[in-house]
């Protein structure tokens, strides 16, 4: 098993700590592990971007062009990224902010309006854990007790109130997420 | 926290942690981008309220490497840490560490040069770091980390070369391997050592306070040139010492290989991916990693280019350690050079690309 996966979009919409989560998830699984952040130039032109590898085997390059599955959160990370993934490959996104909409007819596409399920539960914060969650219903790698373990090893212990809303956020994604009609 | 817990941790944090549990006495930095985390995790750590060991912010790369001149010449474990054009700051202090016999560690995390360049991996100071780190007849011994752990096991295994060789040595990464996260083990902390420990150990060299013993002088500094010359074959036959007994690399799928190539740090990681895709079309592909960049793992690579059809060495810079790729090779075989710069990574396509255009199918 190995699954590389790009997760991209504006810098506060918690790239990089999905990321973190789902690395961690990873490493609760007893997976072996990767977390590349975009730190560069983009990043401080407002947008932010993450290479996760989970594998069962020791991972050569960290680096990856060829992503199995794509989590993109603004329009310049869809027109980036959406060329880069396998055929056959999964894009999840939220429609929110997206004018141009994926066009790739060669893999699975997905969609999850998480900014509207936050915003109507007064918390946008969440957002990130709720993409995390849709990813897990369709790329069930990872169990639920894992990525709860991950979820509070990759927070400070003072964020740990927060806990139980991110389970929740979790789950609301899985519910949430919608296979786009073809 | 359990001691041999797996941790996910930035190359750059993993750094300061090692820092600690190796029983630095003291880091003097200055923040640049893309190693700001080390001296970011020390200040986290607080050391100086558990094992008492000093961390300073200095007021720029020449007061931290002077600083840790400083400390070095009593006797302490010292290090910095910074990226390219901070580390061109330190050349004149490195010198002047090699030239008074100082141990020393010295973190790079290259970003793309020349002149402030960018803030994008690198490996373009091979030559600073292995050829050149300042002025004068000097080596760096320099250690090339290619993952979270590795940049962990060689800050404690830099201390031990260090003061092994009365020297400064060199942990040579990048902006991938100090940016990425991976699973690492943390060893058990060892204490720091008291002044009478490291003289039992490494010799009475240093200024310790003068008591019951001769006068330690610690200079580099000597205007009559036979005098001067004796320093340099002193100096020598300790490089000559560190030819035989510290040259380390790490093999992968070498022994039936066609062709092998060679890369360090984040280079090599790619590589080993391009190395899997050659396998899988059927081409005996190997990987020879350096991972110590001087001493030069030469005798292996000689003896590889004799029975190899092909060498390719991929570097993130346009090409130097290519030159000692083929220095040690000596023309038996072909040595290619492929690489992006200037802060761009290849690709693991890329490499296997250039490995097919400019050896596989050339031969074919």
């Amino acid at each position: 098993m190995k699954e590389e996966i790009i997760i991209a979009g504006f810098g506060g919409q918690g790239v990089l700590s999905m990321g973190k989560i789902l690395a961690y998830s990873g490493v609760m699984q007893d997976l072996e592990v990767s977390w590349m952040p975009s730190y560069g130039p983009e990043m401080r032109g407002g947008t932010a971007n993450v290479t996760v590898i989970l594998s069962d085997r020791p991972i050569s390059s960290p680096i990856s062009h060829n992503f199995d599955t794509a989590i993109l959160l603004n329009q310049q990370s869809m027109d980036k990224f959406e060329p880069m993934i396998k055929p056959g490959g999964v894009l999840i996104y939220d429609t929110n902010g997206i004018i141009r909409h994926p066009v790739r007819m060669d893999i699975d596409i997905y969609t999850l309006n998480a900014t509207e399920e936050c915003a109507r539960r007064g918390n946008t914060r969440l957002f990130n854990t709720m993409m995390l969650g849709g990813y897990l219903k369709v790329r069930p790698g990872i169990t639920m007790e894992n990525t709860f373990l991950g979820l509070k090893k990759s927070l400070p212990e003072r964020a740990w109130r927060s806990l139980p809303d991110n389970e929740a956020a979790i789950v609301a994604g899985m519910e949430l997420i919608r296979k786009r009609n073809p | 926290m359990n001691e041999s817990e797996i941790r996910l941790m930035k190359g750059n944090e993993v750094i300061a942690h090692a820092a600690v549990r190796a029983g630095c006495d003291a880091y003097f930095g200055y923040p640049i981008t893309p190693q700001t985390e080390v001296i970011e995790t020390l200040m986290e750590m607080a050391p100086w309220e558990t094992t008492g060991m000093v961390v300073l912010q200095a007021e720029s790369e020449i007061a931290s490497i002077n600083m840790v001149y400083g400390a070095a010449a009593c006797g302490k474990k010292v290090m910095t840490s910074s990226s390219s054009p901070g580390i061109s700051l330190m050349g004149e202090g490195l010198s002047y560490m090699a030239g008074a016999e100082l141990p020393c560690v010295v973190l790079n995390v290259q970003r793309g040069g020349p002149g402030l360049g960018t803030i994008q991996p690198s490996q373009s100071d091979y030559f600073q770091a292995v050829k050149a780190g300042g002025h004068g007849d000097f080596k760096m011994l320099v250690l090339a980390p290619n993952s979270v752990q590795e940049m962990y096991d060689h800050v404690f295994l830099a201390f031990e070369l260090a003061f092994k060789y009365r020297n400064p040595v060199m942990i040579l990464s990048d902006g991938v391997i100090g940016q990425m996260m991976e699973k690492v083990v943390l060893s058990p902390a060892v204490s720091r050592l008291t002044d009478q420990e490291i003289i039992e150990r490494y010799g009475s060299w240093a200024l310790t306070g003068r008591k019951h013993r001769d006068r330690n002088i610690v200079t580099s500094v000597q205007l009559d040139p036979h005098v001067q010359e004796g320093v340099n074959n002193t100096l020598q036959a300790k490089y000559r010492r560190a030819e035989r007994e510290e040259v380390r690399y790490e093999e992968n799928n070498c022994e039936d290989a066609d062709y092998v190539i060679v890369a360090y740090g984040s280079s090599a990681r790619i590589s080993s991916k391009a190395v899997e895709m050659a396998r899988e079309e059927g081409h005996k592909v190997g990987l020879l990693r350096p991972i110590t960049l001087y001493p030069f793992p030469a005798e292996r690579i000689h003896r590889l280019a004799g029975r190899v059809r092909g060498i390719l060495t991929v570097e993130m810079s346009t090409g130097q350690m290519v030159e000692d790729v083929r220095l040690s090779a000596g023309c038996q075989a072909p040595v290619e050079y492929f690489g992006r710069y200037g802060g761009m990574i290849p690709t693991p396509d890329e490499v296997y690309g250039a490995l097919k255009n400019l050896l596989i199918d050339k031969q074919a």
